[in-house]
């Protein structure tokens, strides 16, 4: 299964060598993945985030197409604005679509996110989650996980809620088309680029992209935390249309405990096993309910009837 | 010509479709509602050239018209008050990327606590924003102002702000000379199309930089608001030409005479304009001088008005005031007086939180005057002699 997800790709690129992102960034190779898949059809908005640095500072840059940076809050009206202007202007083709960062879409871009996805702009809103603000530092954002470390959550006082569930949000508001990917499943993540490209309307892309330099994590091991987040069920492979059709796009064939995937990350160092378990617990939870709105068996129902019964 | 009975906020819709806007986005709010709701009218019908775009705030309106106008879309959006300073960092953004976009903002009351009166801190908290920005006296000045707003625009790629007191204007009916579309379309040229927005030439629009490319950038950005005055005038020629008015920088009546000088903007300048006429038979000689474009303040037009022998004293009334400094017209008027051969008074008379300024007041805050020292930081305040 992994095979067909690892598709296969032009060889012409649009992300320059050069660039300023850090060793073994995710969020560079998330966007490699995209810009083979929308070359220049689309031009992309990019508000305050890694991507603000790795696209290049005056007078370089690192991106085949038309950038336009834009205030931290404010990408998807930007976003729509940019589409809605190229129609007035008699441009119907070009797409817009908008790189934002977790804190610019789980933070201070959700009201714009949320008023954008309601009015279906015509737009692709890709989430890049590194799950905390890493381009000023590693401080906390919605999106970090439960017990991991942030210079604004430092030990012992780490994060202490879990993270947000904005895919939840993105189908309760009924957009057309929202997906997860990751980078260790380039296939999958460019036939969901493709797939967002081919729809009209609000598309939204969440995609989990590993930050060695805040995570803590050796720079070689990005692309192996990807995939171990999936195989964990911690960032399941999935979308929905219209908010009411799922589909998980790859299912784990072996139970792998949440553990293989936090003890190589320093921001997870302080966690206690009773944390660990909740955690478990939580991924059993939330895989139920996942599989029972696609439609599929779970697999590993005993893990969730385990933590049901109280069973560590 | 059709001559119509209409509000300041009807006005201002009609000079939005007369405009060809493209793109509307707005946010709705007290006193500006039925603004958009007129707009909202007219696109539902299909009696308006653009697309209407309600928003979830005014944070998502600028947004929205900062990237509509980058791909090349004539914009728009109107707010007031609180929704004025929700924009804030947009209102930024648009001059520093040199988007011309033009903005309506209805004078509000600024909260804490809530109000309706119609005080002008909150567009004159913007001033140093880089917008340009017109203070309008009536209804027929709103119209023609906007029409005129798109072309200054358009022309100095400075984003431009009109104003009106709230309730004043924005509900009181006037007969109003509509203009034909003809003449609009003849003194509007179609908006300069972007051609930023062609993936297949790749660029990087305000990516970050530093000093040595940010300050020749920000030194051009004045540069070009001190060119607005001599834009404006010029344009009016053609705008008088057109459409038979013809609106000053600032406009003055009965200066060369005068002895005090009340100095005011927007519709309170109206009401002191009818008591100069009541007044004619007074002691003393009164004049006016109305600031209407305020972005960039005018210095060459107003200098010499006041730099005159004769002219004693110079009253400003603001319906604003910046706390621990007065009204801010006249922190502006001093400023400009600053090194000039004006030696007179200068006295402030505070209608701040939107006191209702009546022929009665003004003679009350024009006899407090006379018996003031004129100490600078003496403000008479319009509430204490209600």
């Amino acid at each position: 299964m992994i095979n067909t997800l690892m598709g296969s790709f032009s060889q012409e690129e649009f992300l320059l060598s050069g660039h300023n992102a850090c060793p073994g960034c995710g969020p560079a190779i998330a966007v490699r993945h995209i810009m083979k898949v929308t070359a220049s059809r689309a031009v992309i908005v990019i508000p305050a985030s890694c991507w603000s640095i790795i696209s290049g500072v005056v007078p370089l840059r690192a991106l085949e197409t038309v950038v336009m940076h834009c205030p931290f809050p404010s990408a998807a009206a930007t976003g729509g604005g940019i589409k809605k202007g190229l129609e007035a202007v008699g441009d119907p083709h070009t797409q817009v679509l908008v790189l934002a960062g977790d804190g610019g879409t789980f933070d201070i871009g959700l009201q714009g996110l949320s008023g954008a996805a309601e009015r279906n702009e015509d737009i692709i809103f890709v989430c890049y989650d590194n799950e905390a603000y890493m381009n000023t530092g590693m401080q906390k954002s919605s999106a970090s996980p439960y017990g991991s470390y942030s210079t604004t959550t430092p030990a012992p006082k780490v994060k202490g809620n879990p993270k947000k569930d904005i895919m939840k949000i993105m189908a309760a508001h009924q957009v057309p088309y929202a997906a997860t990917a990751t980078i260790a499943f380039p296939g999958d993540l460019s036939s969901k680029v493709e797939r967002a490209l081919e729809r009209k309307g609000f598309r939204f892309l969440h995609i989990l992209t590993p930050c060695p330099q805040g995570w803590g994590s050796p720079i070689d091991k990005t692309v192996e935390l990807s995939r171990l987040a999936v195989l964990t069920r911690l960032f399941p492979l999935w979308e929905v249309e219209g908010g009411v059709n799922y589909r998980i796009n790859f299912l784990p064939e072996e139970y792998l405990p949440v553990n293989e995937y936090l003890k190589s990350q320093k921001r997870f160092s302080s966690l206690e096993q009773s944390q660990v378990d909740f955690i478990q617990e939580n991924v059993e939870r939330q895989w139920e309910e996942l599989c029972h709105k696609a439609g599929v068996a779970n697999r590993f129902s005993a893990a969730l009837a385990g933590h049901k019964n109280g069973r560590k | 010509m059709e001559r119509k009975l209409m509000n300041g906020n009807q006005a201002a819709a009609l000079a939005v479709k007369f405009s060809r806007v493209q793109v509307v986005c707005a946010y709705p709010i007290t006193p500006q509602t039925s603004l958009v709701e007129n707009i909202a009218e007219m696109w539902a019908r299909g009696n308006f050239p653009g697309e209407y775009v309600s928003v979830e705030s005014e944070y998502s309106a600028m947004s929205y018209l900062i990237g509509a106008s980058y791909a090349g879309a004539r914009t728009f959006t109107a707010t007031s008050c609180q929704g004025l300073a929700y924009m804030h960092e947009l209102l930024h953004w648009a001059a520093g990327a040199r988007l011309p976009i033009v903005l309506v903002n209805v004078n509000r009351a600024m909260g804490a606590p809530w109000s309706l009166e119609p005080d002008q801190l909150d567009s004159l908290s913007q001033r140093d924003t880089g917008w340009i920005q017109f203070y309008c006296a009536d209804v027929q000045e709103i119209m023609d102002t906007l029409i005129f707003s798109f072309r200054l625009a358009e022309q100095t790629r400075i984003p431009c702000m009109v104003v009106y007191d709230g309730f004043v204007l924005s509900h009181t009916y006037e007969v109003v000379e509509l203009p034909i579309q003809e003449q609009v379309d003849a003194f509007l040229p179609s908006p300069p199309c972007s051609a930023a927005f062609n993936p297949a030439r790749p660029q990087t629009i305000q990516a970050v930089t530093d000093s040595r490319y940010l300050s020749p950038v920000l030194r051009e950005r004045h540069l070009s608001m001190l060119k607005v005055p001599g834009a404006v005038k010029e344009i009016d020629l053609e705008f008088q030409e057109i459409f038979g008015r013809s609106y000053p920088l600032a406009e003055a009546t009965g200066l060369e005479e005068a002895e005090t000088v009340i100095v005011t903007a927007g519709s309170l300048a109206q009401t002191v304009k009818s008591f100069l006429y009541s007044f004619k038979n007074g002691k003393e000689k009164l004049g006016l001088l109305r600031l209407r474009l305020f972005r960039p303040l005018p210095g060459d037009e107003i200098v010499p008005l006041l730099c005159r022998q004769g002219l004693r004293r110079i009253v400003v009334i603001d319906r604003n005031v910046s706390a621990g400094t007065g009204g801010i017209f006249a922190q502006e008027l001093r400023a400009l007086l600053q090194g000039t051969s004006y030696r007179g008074e200068i006295y402030e008379l505070n209608l701040a939180g939107g006191v209702d300024l009546t022929p009665e007041l003004l003679n009350k805050g024009l006899q407090a005057v006379s018996l003031n020292s004129g100490d600078r930081g003496n403000i008479i305040w319009g509430v204490d002699l209600k």
